[in-house]
């Protein structure tokens, strides 16, 4: 098993070898980001920053201007709060192509602590007109993205985690800007999840089935623009919906997919996260128990919901 | 400071002729004007900062930019990132004289449905490179258009433009350390030096003196001249393109409001509108 980090790494560098116009900025983190490969074999293509993120972000507006297309890359804390409005003014609103990867994110980063824990960052990222939001589930989805983002000409905002977690796909998955996938059917209800919560969200159905109730599993990784179908698709055929997700129930996937619930197909829904609490360190797992997001929360969520279907 | 600039005098290599400097002080009017009017006309809008850039940009625009006004998009072209975005009215009446788009196109500023918005959005308007507003952004930008000429082996040249309180913004120090760190000499920045911001002067709100020492010892080359004479705004333009191996900074000592009695020097000028009859008045003066 390789974590998220390492299969980004890796696919920048391959990446970096079909297209000459790719470059990578760094503030001081690359070790961590795992730009580590790409800076070995592309030196003149990538740009120590130095600790000072705002310039980061505009220096990368004014490379994608210039046709580069700029990844601007460090812990999601620091890549998304620090320069949310060099973000906003200078790479959202004139709609240029960079490339924003925000590492160590949610809870799960060993033990990094708090102030190096993005629960919050797809919430700043969503609400920015124009940005694509992104929270892979696994290496290789993660791997296929950085391909695909490369292709599509915005501003992309992605997440990477630090750990290992399971893979959820196979090899051969191709990833899509926008577009839902089902792993798992079942009709009783729906886990939406994103991030490294989906293969959390199939171990949860894995053993809600042993009970007997058979829940369908979605990845929904790109958190903006959001599978609108999808969500419809699933709350009509299952009539209840939980969401997974590592970030803050504030403002995230849980928040996206309610939107989408209450104007189109209003049926009961639980949401897993964060409940707006400060978090602290400990081991991931430890962290996931404690802030109610292991499968057996996920779990309690689905059977809270199904209780609550008409 | 005017000592300074004699330390650092530059050879007069270039010398303007008479009828150039009348042509460029005949647009400066044109400009002049126009941000009367449109900040006027529009009720919004800032005259102080963009009546002390004026100068600047006709040498930028009609001296010193390898730009052309009918191919806007050229990949060649030089830029011009107008970090004081507030200068909008200004850059937008030089777009305009340079024939960019039509003059007429000025009466919509700051209107409902126009590409002329309160601050300038690269994608509304031909020959904006960037879009400000927020201060403390466009050097880092310039930076980022001058490491994609280096990485593509162009020769186009990048122009900042900062306002003097703006560089209180952290970010601009960022840059600044950014820009000597990879010996960027594809780019100058141009301080407007006119010492009022918003509130008051630079000087009483936040102090940014020795701004010469600050540059230098950021590893900048830095230039100091009179912002308002066409001789040396050029010929430093000039000489800052030559410059190797570091960033130059061109520390413009400059008059807010510049043109009209009453608004020199004071920061009631930063964003009001005027009056009709103090429109007209400050017309006059500009006219002259
Ligand atoms: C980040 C940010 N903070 C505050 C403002 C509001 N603002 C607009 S102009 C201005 C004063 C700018 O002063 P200066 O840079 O000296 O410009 P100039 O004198 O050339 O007009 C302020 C505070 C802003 N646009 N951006
Ligand atoms: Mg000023």
């Amino acid at each position: 098993m390789i974590a998220m980090r390492e299969a980004f790494g890796k696919s920048l560098v391959e990446l970096g070898r079909k297209n000459k116009d790719v470059v990578v900025l760094d503030a001081d983190l690359a070790s961590s980001t795992k730009t580590t490969y790409f800076a070995e074999e592309f030196p003149d293509r990538f740009f120590q920053c130095g600790i000072a993120e705002q310039n980061m972000m505009g220096v990368a507006a004014g490379l994608a201007s210039c046709g580069k297309i700029p990844f601007v890359t460090s812990f999601a804390v620091f890549v998304t709060k620090r320069p949310a409005d060099q973000i906003a003014v200078s790479v959202a609103y004139p709609g240029l192509n960079v490339k924003i990867i925000g590492a160590y994110t949610g809870l799960f980063n060993g033990r990094t602590g708090a102030t190096h824990m993005a629960v919050e960052d797809i919430a700043i990222m969503r609400a920015i007109p124009g940005i694509v939001v992104i929270d892979p589930a696994d290496t290789v989805e993660i791997g296929k993205a950085v391909q695909v983002i490369a292709k599509y000409d915005g501003p992309v905002y992605m997440r990477e985690t630090r750990d290992e977690w399971p893979d959820v796909f196979d090899c051969d998955y191709e990833f899509e800007i926008g577009k839902a996938i089902t792993l798992k059917d079942g009709d009783d209800a729906a886990i939406i999840s994103c991030g490294v919560m989906t293969s959390e969200s199939l171990a949860a159905a894995e053993k809600l089935k042993e009970e007997g109730i058979n829940v369908r599993v979605v990845n929904m990784s790109t958190i903006k623009p959001i599978d609108r179908e999808a969500i419809i698709k699933n709350a009509l055929e299952t009539g209840a919906i939980v969401t997974c997700e590592n970030h803050n129930i504030y403002g995230g996937l849980g928040s996206a997919v309610a939107e989408v619930l209450v104007e189109e197909a209003p049926v009961p829904a639980q949401r897993i996260g964060i409940r707006d609490v400060l978090n602290e360190c400990g081991t991931n797992r430890e962290l996931m128990e404690k802030f109610g997001m292991s499968a057996t929360h996920i779990m309690e969520a689905v059977k809270k919901v199904i209780k609550k279907k008409k | 400071m005017k000592e300074f600039f004699r330390r650092r005098k530059l050879k007069n290599f270039y010398k303007l002729d008479e009828n150039e400097i009348e042509q460029f002080k005949d647009i400066a009017r044109e400009i002049r004007c126009s941000i009367l009017t449109m900040v006027k006309e529009a009720g919004v809008g800032h005259i102080g900062g963009s009546l002390s850039i004026t100068d600047i940009l006709v040498s930028l625009y009609f001296k010193v930019l390898k730009i052309n006004p009918k191919k806007p998009g050229w990949p060649d072209r030089d830029r011009l990132v107008m970090s004081k975005g507030h200068g909008a009215a200004a850059i937008y009446s030089a777009l305009a004289e340079k024939g960019f788009f039509p003059k007429e196109e000025l009466k919509t500023f700051g209107l409902i449905n126009s590409n002329l918005q309160v601050h300038p959005d690269k994608n509304r308007v031909p020959g904006i490179e960037a879009s400000t507003g927020a201060l403390g952004q466009g050097l880092s930008i310039g930076l980022g258009m001058a490491l994609a000429a280096r990485l593509d082996r162009k020769d186009y040249y990048t122009f900042v433009i900062l306002g003097d309180g703006e560089t209180q913004e952290g970010q601009v120090w960022e840059a600044a350390m950014f820009a000597s760190h990879y010996r960027i000499d594809n780019l100058t920045a141009i301080l407007d030096y006119n010492n009022v911001q918003l509130m008051g002067n630079v000087s009483e709100i936040m102090e940014i003196a020795p701004v010469a020492e600050k540059w230098s010892s950021f590893g900048w080359e830095v230039l100091e001249i009179d912002g308002h004479n066409f001789d040396q705004i050029i010929e430093s333009l000039y000489k800052a393109k030559e410059v190797k191996g570091k960033p130059t900074i061109i520390i413009a000592n400059t008059t807010k409001g510049k043109g009209v009695s009453f608004m020199q020097n004071n920061c009631k000028w930063h964003g009001s509108v005027p009056t009709q009859e103090e429109y007209i008045k400050a017309m006059a003066e500009v006219k002259k």
